[in-house]
């Protein structure tokens, strides 16, 4: 699914440049669930930037699904993101004056499709992350778990390759990390490929596969024994 | 284009405008301030211009009078502060010397400049007023209203000097009974009958004319007041094409040479140029008009660059919003429409609503000043105005989102979600 060859970028601080990827190599088979895990600096979430075509690698391959991702414009990329990938964030980012279903219903309202099919779309997938009953209510009314929740269903709407989730606990208190991370394994668990940027080792042990980076550079790739989150959510 | 016509479109900008009343509403005050000028003015100015044109509607506009003073420069052996004295051949004189004059009413007045009013009496009524010697051509330099069943002296009440008369509503008011219909009834004019052929509807708007003015034939005064060939003063009309200030000059100098004044005495012959004065108004207002006009052009462009300001800012406040649209996968151009077309929507809500509330006190202050006194009729703004400013508002409502719009599309989705 995914294909990183040599993966180069670095950043330009004023006079001296900051080398933040050295060189990465890897590569992701559909219906994985990868954590990307690392201290801060390591590169990681530079990385899922490059990923998610939010930023552009200096040199090296990508490819996604077969398409090499290069020379993008702005355009191109807005197109890739909204076919390809889907995001969650941190901080959730939903926009704040418009409902679960509306915020959930966007990225397909960029994708062209009608008003109608759109949400009754968004629906579908607010019933899969549990929030059917919260479809009208704004991100302001929600708790940090169902946010995060709203987030996982607009990432999934738009049926996207892969998901990308940018510290999708970080802002979660553990319990509720537990039930957002059983949510991310019944949803690997239909098959969909997803690459998880942690420095929480129990959330990473929570994947399949935990590829460790240090300096830039990946230290350690390796397969785990996947911890079920639904023993810890009542 | 396709965007533009998408209700995808709109809703989304109507959800983001609904969204952010407060900003909303302060937004489009700027804009809606302004097109309530632009109308308040312009209708108020138009209204000033109607009212004028009313005043003036009941004269010709580019008709002027000429009366004869005393010299004040000796002459071809004549002293100076030589009386002068006006005669009905002057009239032909002027006619045929100069084109432009259309029409040409020798008048004589009792009552007005001097000389006793006529005394009439009706009965046991008596009044004083003011009495007119007219020929019928002054009707066609100064309409005269008159009532249904009565008659404007006519060319026959001159040839035959015919005793007939045409009253004003108060002399009627003052000599005839309520109800009684004056029209075919006599009453003595200095002791002599005259019958009554009409009664005139006298309109305000300046001049020495009352409503109580009695017109009797030019020939019948003559007789009446023995007053011969002389002439009080004429009352031109110019044809509308010619220059009346310079018919003015024409006048005076054939006068000049006719009653053999120095050519260059300015005192011998007053006048007055009603044209001229008409004009002189109608500038004023057509320069009110044009204030009225770049007042409220400049006003609606302080709006639209206010809208510009705020939503340059809100472009500021919703960096992290558009990052996650554009994390969504919308596109520069989709971004860059959603600034615009907000933009542009509010500048014409605001603009419609502006034009409404300026329309409205229009409307309040025709109401509150019809039938008064001051010169101002049927405020309204001309729709090429109106459309020339919802134009002007469209082209600058996205002239200026294209700087908030550039701005939102220059910002990179990931520093836009990198920033907390």
């Amino acid at each position: 699914m995914i294909q990183i060859k040599d993966l180069h970028k670095s950043y330009r601080m004023g006079s001296n440049s900051l080398h933040v990827l050295k060189g990465i190599n890897f590569s992701v088979k559909e219906g994985e669930l990868v954590a990307i895990m690392g201290s801060s600096g390591s590169g990681k979430s530079t990385l899922l930037n490059i990923l998610g075509m939010l930023d552009v690698a200096d040199s090296g391959e990508y490819i996604l699904d077969g398409i090499p991702i290069k020379n993008l414009n702005e355009t191109k990329a807005a197109n890739y993101r909204n076919k390809f990938l889907g995001f969650i964030f941190q901080s959730f980012n939903l926009i704040n004056y418009k409902t679960a279903l509306e915020n959930v219903a966007l990225p397909l309202y960029y994708q062209g499709v009608g008003r109608k099919e759109r949400q009754a779309k968004a629906m579908k997938y607010l019933e899969q992350v549990g929030l059917r009953e919260w479809s009208h209510h704004v991100p302001s009314e929600l708790s940090g778990g169902q946010k995060q929740r709203v987030a996982i269903a607009r990432a999934m709407v738009a049926e996207p390759k892969v998901l990308l989730a940018d510290e999708l606990t970080g802002a979660l208190d553990s319990k509720t990390s537990y039930e957002v991370m059983d949510l991310i394994q019944k949803i690997n668990d239909q098959g969909n490929t997803i690459l998880v940027v942690t420095h929480e080792d129990d959330i990473a042990h929570m994947c399949k596969r935990i590829v460790h980076l240090r300096d830039g550079v990946i230290v350690e790739d390796k397969e785990i024994e996947q911890v079920r989150a639904s023993q810890y959510v009542q | 284009m396709r965007l533009l016509f998408d209700s995808n479109t709109w809703q989304e900008i109507f959800g983001s405008i609904r969204k952010n009343k407060v900003r909303t509403v302060i937004t489009m005050i700027g804009v809606l301030w302004g097109i309530f000028v632009y109308i308040a003015m312009s209708g108020a100015a138009k209204g000033l211009d109607n009212g004028f044109e009313k005043q003036f509607e009941s004269v010709a506009i580019n008709s002027l009078f000429t009366w004869a003073q005393s010299t004040s420069m000796p002459y071809a052996g004549f002293k100076t502060g030589r009386q002068l004295q006006l005669k009905l051949g002057d009239a032909q004189v002027l006619q045929n010397r100069i084109p432009e004059i259309e029409y040409i009413a020798p008048r004589n007045v009792r009552g007005v400049f001097g000389g006793s009013p006529g005394l009439i009496v009706r009965g046991q009524k008596t009044g004083n007023y003011a009495v007119y010697g007219d020929y019928p051509v002054f009707t066609r330099i100064a309409t005269k209203k008159i009532y249904d069943g009565g008659r404007f002296v006519n060319d026959k009440d001159i040839e035959n000097a015919r005793k007939v008369c045409v009253i004003g509503e108060r002399t009627q008011e003052e000599l005839f009974e309520k109800g009684e219909n004056p029209i075919g009834e006599f009453i003595r004019i200095d002791n002599v009958y005259f019958q009554v052929v009409g009664v005139h509807k006298f309109t305000p708007g300046g001049g020495f004319e009352s409503d109580s003015d009695i017109y009797i034939p030019f020939t019948t005064y003559q007789k009446l007041y023995n007053t011969g060939d002389r002439v009080a003063w004429f009352t031109i009309a110019a044809y509308d094409t010619a220059d009346v200030v310079q018919v003015e000059k024409d006048v005076k100098a054939v006068l000049k040479s006719i009653h053999r004044v120095h050519p260059e005495d300015e005192r011998a012959f007053g006048s007055f140029n009603l044209g001229e004065i008409f004009n002189r108004i109608m500038g004023f207002a057509n320069g009110l008009t044009f204030i009225s006009l770049i007042v409220g052009v400049a006003t609606i462009l302080a709006g639209v660059i206010g809208i510009g300001a705020i939503l340059l800012i809100s472009v500021k406040e919703r960096t992290k919003e558009l990052g996650v649209r554009r994390a969504l996968g919308a596109t520069p151009r989709e971004i860059r429409y959603l600034i615009i077309l907000e933009c542009l929507f509010l500048t014409l809500l605001a603009g419609i609503i502006g034009v409404v509330l300026g329309a409205a006190v229009l409307n309040l202050v025709g109401n509150l000043t019809e039938g008064g006194d001051f010169p101002y009729t049927n405020p309204t703004v001309p729709i090429p105005w109106l459309l020339g400013a919802l134009g002007l508002m469209v082209v600058l409502g996205v002239l200026i989102g294209l700087i908030p719009a550039q701005r939102a599309v220059s910002i990179r989705p990931i520093d836009a979600l990198r920033e907390e």
